[in-house]
């Protein structure tokens, strides 16, 4: 069911082996799921323990999502929770913080994270700000989720590949996330719809299908932790969303090298774990900043300035990135691979600054 | 109208605290002791006390940049409002939001978003929780007649209609959107034909007559909580002074303003209520509303000084109320 459901808008690349991530302990009761299976656990379990919660979107209803993503969950829920919206993102996002100006706990979807900038003025003016406009007397306890990234054979062109990360990441008042495996999809998730806060929860598309083992139990990720994905000493990848995937299969290319790579997944964007990224560059005194957006004023840069802040003193040679070109996403699989970074991009960029 | 003595009074009260209101902010502006601006709610005072005194305390309103007044009609204070516009600690927002973003929620308020439009959706979801919960609140966004061409207007009213939800869109056609005359922004005269779009009832009214506005709102209310639905309302008004305090005013003849000046809610009130004997206790018919008036003016004068003797924010608290 995971892997029909997974497919759309033409997904064709092959997902990466669940085993390249695995975060359950052994002998943990665990499900073996998709990423778009564990969101969707996510939201019928907080659908179920909160009745708060709600889900408001264009065509999340019978029909599922765009990504098949909160399919059956009309069926258990009905049409008052599972809220099928015409189009219209600015009144989506604004009538999901009226609705949590109120104490509800609404989970809004918009269809690709590019068609955001039709709500861009309910996100970043409006529920970014009320806290602070209102003196604290405001809470917009929200989650807008969508799906954003390209690559991979999806070929969905200029609006509708985008990786926006920054535009959110850059308005206090906001958090961000953008959860790598289904095991952090769903605790993110879950911590994200209990936030008092407006959460933007981001979800890669070609991670959908992606796969990985899940605890039976209830559990919640903190917001703002990131996550040491694989441990190492002699550089730091930090990376995030589909791109952590990357960043594993380049530290076991690397590894037959014997170079021992640490991958930080940063799992929170908005606000970023500096001490996490830190600290692991002050073991290793080298790092790769791995993102899919675009490079300039990207992820990247942040991600970077922060670690020379924090472990200037240790760094033994210039701080590397691998990004997104910055183009618009273009069409035609020749050029749209060219585009984002891939393993050989990632494993190259690691020898490079172990070269120093 | 089956208003009692009491509620007419009140809202005279509330009228005048409004004129008053923004008479003494205008004031303090152009002596340079508020930052910002300031956008007078002076000339529509029975627009917003006419909605708002068809309201619960319950019911929300959400306001816009022009807000002073939407919160005094709803029952907000004196001394907090000129606090917050002074930027005081003692300010509704603690003087983070200013002039423009006043909202007293303990009065029943979603807030004042200052840019066009976008409160109005704010409206719509909580009015889509009261339904959901099974409430009998309502929710009033207000706009100018500036708001009503922004995608923000259009989707709420379309998504309020196709739920039912009881919301009272409340358009207050002040004829000018900063200075842009209504017949350069719309191609119709009345903008309530407009909800027919939408299959929702639109209804106009005369602005400047606050019983008129009263009751036309007080239906709209009762339509709403019985769960038939959004209303359009439109209060025909008109801005007395500027888009903000200070402002030249280019875009009109100062003979237009006097025209509409003749016609001026608060007198046009009073004297329905001198005339109507509802003012009459007293030595003369109207003490009780000289009264009023006193008491007010006393009540700004005091709010002025509790506003300028409250203690500005701690600089050490600049990075509070981001999160919750």
């Amino acid at each position: 069911m995971a892997d029909k459901d997974a497919v759309s808008l033409g997904a064709t690349a092959p997902t990466m082996s669940p085993d390249l991530i695995v975060q359950v302990e052994p002998g943990e009761a665990a499900t073996e799921m998709s990423y778009q299976e564990a969101i969707r656990e996510a939201l019928r379990e907080e659908l179920l323990r909160d009745e708060r919660v709600f889900l408001i979107g264009e065509d999340i209803g019978k029909h599922g999502g765009a990504f098949g993503v909160t399919r059956t969950l009309y069926d258990q829920f009905g049409p008052e929770r599972i809220r099928n919206t015409p189009i219209s993102e600015n009144t989506i996002v604004g009538a999901a913080t009226g609705a949590a100006l109120v104490g509800m706990r609404p989970v809004a979807e918009l269809m690709f994270v590019d068609f955001s900038g039709l709500a861009m003025d309910q996100i970043a003016n409006q529920a970014a700000k009320l806290r602070l406009m209102t003196g604290g007397q405001a809470e917009v306890s929200w989650v807008v989720r969508m799906p954003q990234g390209g690559g991979a054979g999806k070929s969905t062109a200029a609006q509708h590949s985008q990786s926006l990360e920054v535009w959110y990441a850059h308005i206090p008042g906001l958090k961000v996330v953008l959860p790598s495996t289904p095991y952090d999809a769903k605790g993110l998730l879950k911590a994200a719809i209990r936030d008092d806060n407006p959460v933007i929860f981001l979800e890669h598309k070609y991670l959908y299908a992606f796969r990985g083992l899940v605890p039976d139990e209830e559990y919640v990720i903190p917001l703002g932790e990131a996550d040491v994905k694989r441990k190492g000493s002699d550089v730091t990848v930090v990376a995030s969303g589909y791109m952590v995937w990357h960043a594993m299969l380049a530290a076991e290319q690397v590894a037959n090298e014997g170079i021992d790579v640490e991958v930080v997944d940063v799992r929170t964007v908005s606000p970023l774990d500096r001490e996490t990224i830190g600290n692991s560059v002050k073991k290793t005194g080298r790092a790769v900043m791995v993102a899919e957006a675009c490079r300039s004023y990207g992820p990247t840069g942040e991600w970077a300035i922060s670690a020379m802040e924090s472990a200037f003193d240790y760094l033994r040679g210039p701080i590397v990135r691998v990004t997104g070109r910055d183009t618009p996403v273009p069409f035609a699989d020749s050029i749209e691979a060219g585009v984002w970074p891939d393993t050989a991009d990632v494993a190259d960029a690691i020898r490079n600054v172990m070269a120093w | 109208m089956d208003l009692d003595r009491k509620t007419l009074i009140e809202m005279y009260r509330r009228m005048v605290r409004i004129r008053e209101f923004e008479l003494a902010a205008m004031d303090l502006f152009k002596r340079g002791q508020v930052k910002g601006a300031v956008h007078p709610y002076i000339g529509q005072e029975a627009s917003g006390v006419g909605v708002c005194m068809a309201l619960r305390k319950d019911d929300l309103i959400a306001g816009t940049h022009r807000s002073h007044g939407h919160n005094i009609a709803k029952g907000a204070a004196s001394d907090k409002m000129m606090a917050e516009i002074l930027g005081k600690e003692t300010g509704y927002c603690k003087g983070r939001g200013g002039s423009m973003h006043i909202a007293a929620f303990d009065t029943g308020s979603l807030g004042a978003l200052a840019v066009v439009g976008s409160g109005i959706p704010l409206a719509v979801g909580a009015a889509l929780a009261f339904k959901m919960r099974g409430e009998d609140r309502v929710a009033v966004p207000f706009t100018g007649e500036g708001g009503v061409n922004t995608g923000n207007w259009h989707e709420s009213i379309n998504m309020a209609s196709i739920w039912d939800l009881p919301v009272i869109f409340v358009l207050e056609n002040n004829r000018y959107a900063v200075s842009t005359d209504i017949h350069d922004s719309a191609n119709v005269d009345d903008l309530s034909i407009r909800a027919q779009g939408y299959g929702i009832p639109g209804v106009r009214v005369d602005g400047f007559n606050v019983l008129e506005v009263y009751q036309a709102a007080q239906e709209a209310v009762n339509r709403a909580r019985r769960g038939e639905g959004p209303t359009l309302l439109v209060t025909e008004a008109y801005r007395f002074e500027g888009h903000y305090a200070g402002e030249p005013e280019v875009y009109r003849e100062r003979s237009e303003v006097d025209e509409y000046r003749k016609n001026d809610p608060i007198p046009r009130f009073r004297e329905y209520l001198i005339q109507e004997e509802i003012a009459s206790q007293g030595e003369r018919l109207g003490d009780e509303l000289d009264t009023v008036d006193r008491e007010i003016k006393q009540e700004v004068e005091e709010a002025v000084r509790f506003a300028k003797e409250s203690p500005e924010p701690d600089p050490s608290t600049a990075m509070d109320y981001i999160y919750a």
